[in-house]
């Protein structure tokens, strides 16, 4: 039409095809893109970093004390000498801690799971239940450890032990804690995995005349079984790191009664520390001397919690490896 | 109503059908367990913050006698010092401590975390995610009395003394410890709010000619934003509530601190308080001292609750829209 002149002359439109075409055949480099990228790098470069410097501290600062004496620091319990002292106590209250865990938040929180994902409807109960554990598992650790002050030790007083002695403040009312603030991070991660379930699975069970508990049984449990394993490993690594709540349900830092051995359950019945508190008090210490101390306990800590986390992984990358062999 | 008698076998045996009812009942209260720990968490903080408070406006005699000085709920915002065992209760020393320590631990874990969740989202191949996840993965499992070493003994005074003239003791390094503990946080919350970002509206910037760099800002992380609040939400959140960190690097123990807007000085937080007077308990304190513990506990469960439900809301929202 006559009316319409071009949009652009032909001047700009061959001039912005020849730029078009530089870029696309040159070489050069996009510097932004690149700067942009190796600056988003350098964040995660510097976790790394962190991570590295951390584990170098701990180790060079713990090598002196295990090269001389690693079977007394574990063996031996509370001294005041920074030379003669040992971790024992708070092994074993750590070791009857992740029993509680154990015992209490892993079954609770599974059986939780199930119902929230096989069972529940969807009514105002359940979604409630449903927004109280993800709250629960925001709460900061320092408020279980009042819950646990305010119910567990008050509990426990003159229940088990004796009255006056542990006033309450016993393994077994900082476990109980610990299992609480576990509870909702097995729910969480234990209902993910049974809702990773296929529903054919499902399906399949009952078609062949399987109960709802029987499906449950032989066949949601089974395959869910490495994402709830996992899962609750990772929170039982944290319990086991967890220092603020012992602390204010009463855990010990200094002089412990009698000594027990490691396995002898009637520790939970006494008052307590554990590895954490061990490292408190260390880290709390003013004196050089307690510096070893203080990293070698960290780096015992670092074993067993990072440990956990290493075998939770290679768990499931081996449940996964023989379900699709 | 079975009608047919062969279908009444579909339907069982009494005992199977009872048994189906008590596993049912069984995991039902599991998860009515959970609601138990809820209740049982607001009602000994309220109830025993509440009878503090109440105690403070409303003193008896014996109180009055046991503390040894007047009573009334001006403690609660005068005399800048928090030292329970000497009945001052100044609750803003806290309050501005943790509010310190929160904006420089985000300042550390925002750009770093966020800096993190956009390279393994966007740039990183399915190759280097599996190797450099797990670097984040281990830093999380990092309990935090380790953190609290670190801080003490390597950020203090490698970092924080030879930039400034300061104690050992202060509220920036353990504002910079707390925001080492936040960052695989930030960054997981963060990565998962851009990876459910759709793939077509990547595609559909670079078909217009957008560079990596341009979809990125320009397409990607705005898609993505109230995702990436909800992370930072979560981290501020994780930040006030963390406890040992504070306890033992800013400064605040031997339960009294000072008033201070001043990073570099000594300080406490509510969670570095609670620990600090409980870690005292074995002493003879006051039944007021005791209560202020629940009253500050009760101050950081409504807070980190309030920011708990907005992130869950705002997360909820943004899974809603893809």
């Amino acid at each position: 039409m006559a009316f319409v002149s071009p949009i652009v002359s032909d001047k700009t439109r061959e001039r912005t095809r020849q730029r078009v075409q530089d870029q696309l055949e040159s070489n050069s480099k996009d510097w932004a893109n690149s700067i942009f990228k190796w600056m988003l790098f350098l964040t995660l470069v510097f976790s790394l970093l962190v991570l590295m410097i951390l584990l170098a501290t701990v180790i060079t600062g713990s090598y002196p004390l295990f090269s001389e004496r690693i079977g007394s620091f574990l063996s031996n319990g509370f001294t005041t000498k920074s030379a003669t002292r040992g971790v024992f106590q708070g092994l074993r209250g750590t070791f009857w801690i992740g029993i509680c865990v154990i015992c209490f938040a892993f079954p609770v929180g599974i059986a939780a799971a199930i119902y929230l994902e096989e069972y529940a409807t969807d009514n105002w109960f359940n979604r409630l239940i449903n927004i109280n554990i993800r709250n629960l598992a925001g709460v900061p650790s320092v408020v279980y450890g009042l819950l646990g002050l305010a119910v567990f030790v008050e509990l426990f007083d003159g229940v088990v032990g004796v009255p006056t002695k542990t006033l309450g403040r016993t393994t077994i009312a900082g476990g109980l804690t610990l299992a609480v603030l576990s509870l909702p991070v097995v729910i969480i991660t234990a209902s993910e995995a049974i809702r990773a379930v296929p529903t054919p699975l499902r399906q399949a069970a009952f078609g062949v005349g399987a109960t709802k508990s029987q499906v449950i049984r032989s066949h949601i449990l089974p395959h869910a079984a490495p994402g709830i394993f996992t899962g609750s490993l990772l929170s039982l690594a944290r319990a086991l790191g967890e220092a603020a709540p012992l602390i204010v349900v009463g855990a010990v830092s200094g002089r412990l009664g009698p000594t027990t051995g490691l396995f002898d359950p009637s520790q939970l019945g006494e008052r307590f520390t554990a590895m954490p508190m061990v490292i408190t008090a260390f880290v709390g210490q003013p004196g050089e001397q307690w510096r070893p101390l203080a990293s070698a306990a960290i780096v015992i800590l670092l074993l067993v919690v990072l440990g956990f986390n290493v075998a939770a992984v290679l768990l499931r990358n081996r449940f996964e490896a023989k379900r699709e062999g | 109503m079975l009608v047919d008698p062969d279908a009444r076998i579909l339907e069982g045996t009494s005992s199977r059908r009872a048994k189906e009812v008590a596993i049912k009942l069984v995991t039902q209260i599991a998860a009515a367990l959970s609601l138990l720990v809820t209740i049982a968490i607001i009602g000994t903080l309220f109830y025993r913050a509440i009878d503090f408070v109440a105690t403070l406006a409303n003193p008896s005699e014996a109180d009055v006698e046991n503390a040894g000085v007047p009573l009334s709920l001006d403690l609660l915002w005068s005399n800048g010092q928090w030292a329970p065992r000497f009945t001052r209760f100044d609750i803003k020393t806290l309050v501005v401590g943790s509010l310190i320590v929160t904006a420089i631990a985000m300042m550390v874990a925002g750009p770093l975390g966020l800096g993190a969740a956009i390279y393994l989202s966007e740039y990183a191949s399915s190759r280097a995610r599996r190797f450099l996840k797990p670097i984040l993965e281990v830093l999380a499992g990092i309990p935090s009395i380790v953190i609290a070493f670190f801080a003490l003994r390597f950020i203090s005074p490698q970092i924080v003394q030879r930039l400034f003239d300061t104690a050992s003791q202060n509220l920036l390094a353990a504002g910079l410890g707390v925001g080492l503990l936040t960052i695989p946080l930030v960054a997981s919350i963060s990565e998962d709010a851009l990876r459910s970002v759709p793939n077509s509206l990547r595609e559909a910037s670079a078909g217009m000619g957008a560079r990596k760099m341009r979809t990125t800002l320009s397409v990607v992380t705005p898609a993505a934003v109230s995702g990436l609040v909800a992370a930072g939400i979560v981290g501020v959140s994780r930040a006030i509530g963390e406890t040992m960190v504070v306890f033992l690097v800013a400064g605040g123990g031997g339960n009294s601190a000072q008033f201070t807007a001043n990073p570099l000085e000594k300080g406490s937080t509510m969670t570095a308080a609670m620990a600090s007077q409980a870690s005292g308990s074995d002493n003879i304190i006051t039944e007021i001292a005791a209560g202020s513990l629940y009253f500050v506990g009760a101050v950081l469960f409504v807070t980190t609750f309030l920011l708990n439900i907005l992130a869950d809301r705002i997360v909820r929202r943004y899974r809603e829209k893809y």
